[in-house]
């Protein structure tokens, strides 16, 4: 095959544009240190955990969310966009039959609900919900 | 101190022995994030709520540790069995070191 001067340009514009995306820092650096700090380095997995959250919140003051996580000692749910990503730790004790629970969160502009699950046996889940926020909910 | 702080609390009065039961909460807290500033600039303060726990006859049903990302008056719903009668335990951890407490009886047939 016969290359063109044509083709060499857009080989050359399609590598560029590869490159750019692999050298990108990940976004959530901040989450990825937390989750790690719970999790030890060990790997996580998917499972049945679920994060439920509105596709679109108009106010980030107060977005409805859901964590289900059947098995789980212990659940952390994360924000990625927020200045501090902690959102809340629940443990679930004996006599909770579903491990799941809903509470609402503020979010300061559009980004993933991260959620990461410490199963009964020791190993752990992650599950994200992507939510657009409107209107940003931390204040400043 | 955190003024104005009201604990509710639902929790069905009947149930029959092991049953999953739905429980819903809010306390009315400002939850102040830490994040926002006054008029004059000046950060105000954060004060929020840190801790949650639900107890039923001194065995854990939930703990939740929060966050500033939490909203203006917490609000939980979860599930929890009831093995026999008894009461919930409500607890609210403040920042300033308030604790809330609420108790709901519960009747099981």
């Amino acid at each position: 095959m016969k290359l063109t001067r044509r083709d060499l340009l857009v080989m050359g514009s399609v590598g560029m544009g590869l490159t750019a995306l692999g050298v990108t820092p990940a976004m959530a650096s901040l989450t990825d240190d937390e989750i790690a700090k719970i999790t030890g380095g060990a790997e996580v997995g998917a499972g049945d955990l679920v994060v439920t959250a509105p596709e679109i919140a108009e106010n980030g003051n107060t977005v409805p969310i859901e964590v289900s996580a059947p098995g789980a000692v212990m659940v952390a749910i994360f924000a990625d966009g927020n200045p501090t990503p902690a959102v809340a730790t629940v443990k679930f004790g004996p006599l909770n039959p579903t491990h799941a629970a809903s509470t609402r969160i503020r979010l300061a502009k559009t980004q993933d609900v991260v959620a990461i699950a410490q199963m009964e046996d020791g190993s752990f889940q992650k599950a994200k919900a992507n939510v657009k926020v409107t209107i940003g909910g931390c204040g400043g | 101190m955190a003024s104005g702080v009201k604990p509710r609390v639902k929790v069905p009065k009947t149930a029959a022995a092991g049953d999953e039961i739905t429980i819903k909460t809010l306390i009315s807290h400002k939850m102040e994030s830490g994040q926002r500033k006054d008029g004059d600039g000046n950060l105000i303060p954060r004060s929020i709520i840190n801790r949650f726990v639900v107890d039923f006859n001194g065995q854990n049903v939930i703990d939740v540790t929060l966050e500033p990302a939490i909203s203006t008056n917490p609000y939980f719903q979860f599930d929890a069995t009831v093995p026999e009668s008894g009461e919930f335990t409500f607890t609210w951890y403040d920042d300033d070191g308030d604790v809330y407490e609420t108790t709901k009886k519960i009747a099981v047939s």
